[in-house]
């Protein structure tokens, strides 16, 4: 993955911050649950939810267990309708072969799609580093982008900004790059689209060159699709006369019958609509419509390694709908930054230690940037099993083991600072296989309760810093079983009450 | 019925009077209750926190200690879910690692046998009434674990609308995590603390004096959140209160 977030601190300090932003947590937390209670509300409306759950997380476990002919397939509809499809291993690669593309065509500015996939790659960055400027048209990506700032959500990369924050990034940073905003503007959502609208529009009629990503690939037709909700993307996709598509090779249906699933699932799961209001459609290039060069970039940049890990492969099931955010108790206090990576929240606590391997210190805390509870699970409209691979990638970080780096097999040391929990770990677990030590250990604890502190030294003082650890009992349960013959004698000695 | 207590490491050690509610309650309601002594850890704290090689002896150690009951009933969502959900798991990690059926033969056993405490009440002893008193006004929280994997939906709350003399109200936002997720909470102190604190300020205002839920590791998390926000509410296990009657009331 891209350099974008390289200096990110650990997650435990990254959300340190966060919390306590009161302004970020009372937008997020406004944001999440609203958007929470609808989708609930859609996905009740459809009598058939868990057989298309299970329907999408077939479809995609089939295509990415053939994703190799699958991938063929598709490179040859592609080119048969008239498109060029270049294949890049990683994030460099990917933006080689765009800048070279759009350089190509002899002009110095492009208009996007909002995208995930060069959010990935460090798109934007890698243009402005050659001298094309990029402009996002997404409403929320253009915030980020005018705000000089970094999308927090999939899909409201804005989400962290309320209506007054926006409206002061519009009145300041219009004008760098185009129509200014109106004189006067107030924080009203119909005046801050207007503004956005009438920008945008320039935008649109002089570009010669789109960028994108999609939803969604079929390998029978070499057709790519993005839905959207502000139709910008279809503005974007029509209007150039190069359009060059930067797509993860994951994103593959083998058929167009399969797109049944996901455009019932995806919106709903998104934004609580039944339909997005923007599906677009394209494949290759068209006599007199719609871009006459069509290049579709497809990135691999850790998939195949990921695809390698039989838990942790799940997570190439992903149709990004950040319904798991949405719901997640820690990312909704955290905030995406904290995340460190364009993919935040659970997805993101999974995606990332995996496309970019566990090797910094933000990737390798990622796995236990969660609760385990389970939320995210239970909303993935592809049934992905967020906890088991957040438990596995743990194993990895805390225990090292074989993964597959580049295509190739590696075995991965434990990560650093985990030896002394790896010690205690290890010495926990021989008290418990010896339930004599364990014994003996809780009654020195019972017969020294009194000088027991409500707050713990050392590394559990983060817990006992907000919160007071119980008193002990003066018995544990073992011996006052044994005591009393489980309760029915009374055993002479007054037990714990 | 020859049952077994799988009491837990954390409530054998710091909630034994949630263990003597068990044996209470299941003893009124004429169950056989035994306590085997070998028994120590389920091995979650270990797996999650990605111990999975320290936590197999433990699991390996479980299915011995138990594997000759009938059933095995445990007053915690999350180590019931570890047996159920997670041993088979091991279980297939193993064979898929070139290691063999051996782990999953061994730790099959127990798996179906083992019931969370409301699970057994309701589904095994198929009692709902379990005559109980307990005049409070209480609010429940239905931990992760409990909640999805376990899948244990309304039956706690249905135990305790059969309480005499209890008023249990909704608790807002009960479905959320309230944070304590093991060594989630000494991991990301900040983030946890910050979702216990949200937690009890719901369970504030319902009004309740109890907030009840049938995992104590929940419960110790919460309460050690309530003392700080010193608020007059108390954290209750759901054993005692259903072990609470007229004659032995809980205090
Ligand atoms: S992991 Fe599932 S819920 Fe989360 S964004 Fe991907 S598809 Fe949606």
């Amino acid at each position: 993955m891209s350099g974008t977030f390289v200096g990110m601190p650990a997650f435990p300090e990254a959300a340190h911050e966060a919390v306590h932003n009161t302004t970020l947590r009372g937008n997020l937390r406004h944001a999440t649950h609203t958007i929470r209670a609808k989708r609930a509300n859609a996905v009740a409306e459809v009598s058939d939810w868990a057989a298309l759950r299970e329907a999408g997380k077939q479809i995609k476990d089939h295509t990415l267990r053939h994703l190799d002919r699958y991938l063929v397939q598709l490179e040859e509809s592609v080119t048969a309708a008239g498109g060029t499809v270049h294949w890049a291993a990683d994030a460099d690669e990917a933006n080689r072969i765009v800048t070279y593309l759009v350089k190509a065509t002899g002009e110095s500015e492009v208009v996007k799609v909002k995208s995930m996939a060069t959010q990935e790659i460090g798109l934007n960055e890698a243009l402005e580093a050659e001298g094309i400027r990029a402009y996002e048209t997404d409403l929320a990506e253009l915030i980020v982008q005018l705000g000089n700032d970094r999308p927090s959500h999939i899909l409201v990369p804005a989400i962290h900004r309320n209506r007054g924050e926006i409206r002061d990034i519009f009145a300041r940073e219009m004008s760098e790059w185009g129509r200014p905003a109106p004189e006067g503007l107030t924080d009203t959502p119909a005046e801050l689209a207007e503004a956005a609208r009438l920008h945008l529009r320039e935008k649109f009629l002089r570009a010669k060159v789109g960028v994108s990503g999609a939803n969604f690939m079929v390998a029978e037709t070499g057709t790519l699709v993005v839905v959207e909700s502000e139709g910008n993307g279809r503005m974007c996709l029509t209007l150039p006369e190069t359009l060059i598509s930067v797509v993860g090779i994951e994103k593959i249906v083998p058929t167009w019958r399969d797109l049944e699933v996901f455009l019932q699932t995806l919106p709903r799961s998104s934004t609580a609509e039944r339909m997005n209001p923007y599906t677009s459609t394209w494949t290759g290039t068209t006599d007199d419509d719609g871009p006459q060069t069509f290049h579709l970039v497809l990135i691999d940049n850790g998939r195949t390694d990921t695809l390698a890990d039989e838990v942790g492969r799940q997570a190439l099931r992903c149709i990004r709908c950040s319904a798991c955010l949405n719901v997640c108790p820690v990312y909704e206090r955290a905030g995406g930054h904290a995340y460190g990576s364009v993919y935040p929240g659970p997805i993101g606590a999974i995606l990332s230690p995996q496309l970019r391997g566990t090797g910094s210190e933000i990737d390798s805390s990622l796995p236990y940037a969660s609760s385990l509870c389970g939320a995210c699970y239970e909303v993935c409209p592809v049934a992905i099993d967020i906890p088991e691979v957040l438990v596995h990638l743990r194993e990895r970080v805390a225990q090292g083991g074989p993964v597959t780096e580049r295509g190739g097999k590696v075995v991965l040391k434990p990560a650093k600072g985990h030896a002394a929990e790896r010690a205690a770990m290890r010495a926990a677990r021989w008290a418990f296989s010896h339930p004599g030590a364990l014994r003996a250990g809780q009654r020195l604890a019972s017969r020294t309760r009194r000088f027991h502190p409500r707050t713990l030294p050392g590394p559990g003082r983060a817990w006992s810093a907000s919160r007071d650890l119980p008193a002990l009992p003066p018995e544990p349960f073992r011996d006052w079983w044994q005591r009393t013959n489980g309760g029915r004698t009374d055993g002479g000695r007054e037990g714990t009450k | 019925m020859r049952v077994a207590l799988f009491l837990t490491c954390v409530n054998d050690t710091l909630y034994p009077d949630t263990g003597r509610a068990v044996v209470k309650l299941l003893t009124r309601l004429g169950v056989d209750v035994d306590f085997p002594m070998g028994q120590t850890c389920c091995g979650q704290a270990h797996y999650n926190t990605g111990y999975r090689h320290e936590a197999e002896p433990l699991a390996r150690k479980f299915s011995d200690v138990f594997r000759e009951y009938e059933a095995i009933v445990t007053p915690s969502g999350s180590c019931g879910a570890m047996v159920r959900e997670l041993y088979p798991r091991m279980g297939e990690r193993a064979r898929a690692e070139g290691r063999g059926d051996g782990l999953a033969r061994t730790l099959a056993p127990v798996v179906p046998k083992t019931y969370e405490l409301t699970e057994f009440l309701v589904d095994v002893l198929g009692v709902t009434d379990v005559g109980a008193y307990y005049p409070h006004k209480v609010t429940y929280h239905p931990t992760c674990h409990g909640l999805r994997s376990l899948g244990l939906g309304e039956r706690p709350r249905r135990l305790l609308q059969a309480v005499k003399g209890l008023e249990l109200v909704e608790l807002p936002g009960a479905d959320e995590c309230c944070g304590f997720g093991g060594t989630f909470a000494v991991k990301n102190p900040d983030v946890s603390a910050a979702m216990g604190a949200d937690k009890v300020r719901n369970a504030e205002s319902t009004g309740a004096e109890v907030l009840c839920a049938a995992d104590n590791s929940c419960l110790m998390h919460l309460g050690g959140t309530m003392t700080r926000l010193r608020t007059d509410l108390r954290p209750v296990h759901i054993a005692e209160i259903l072990a609470s009657t007229e004659e032995e009331p809980l205090v």
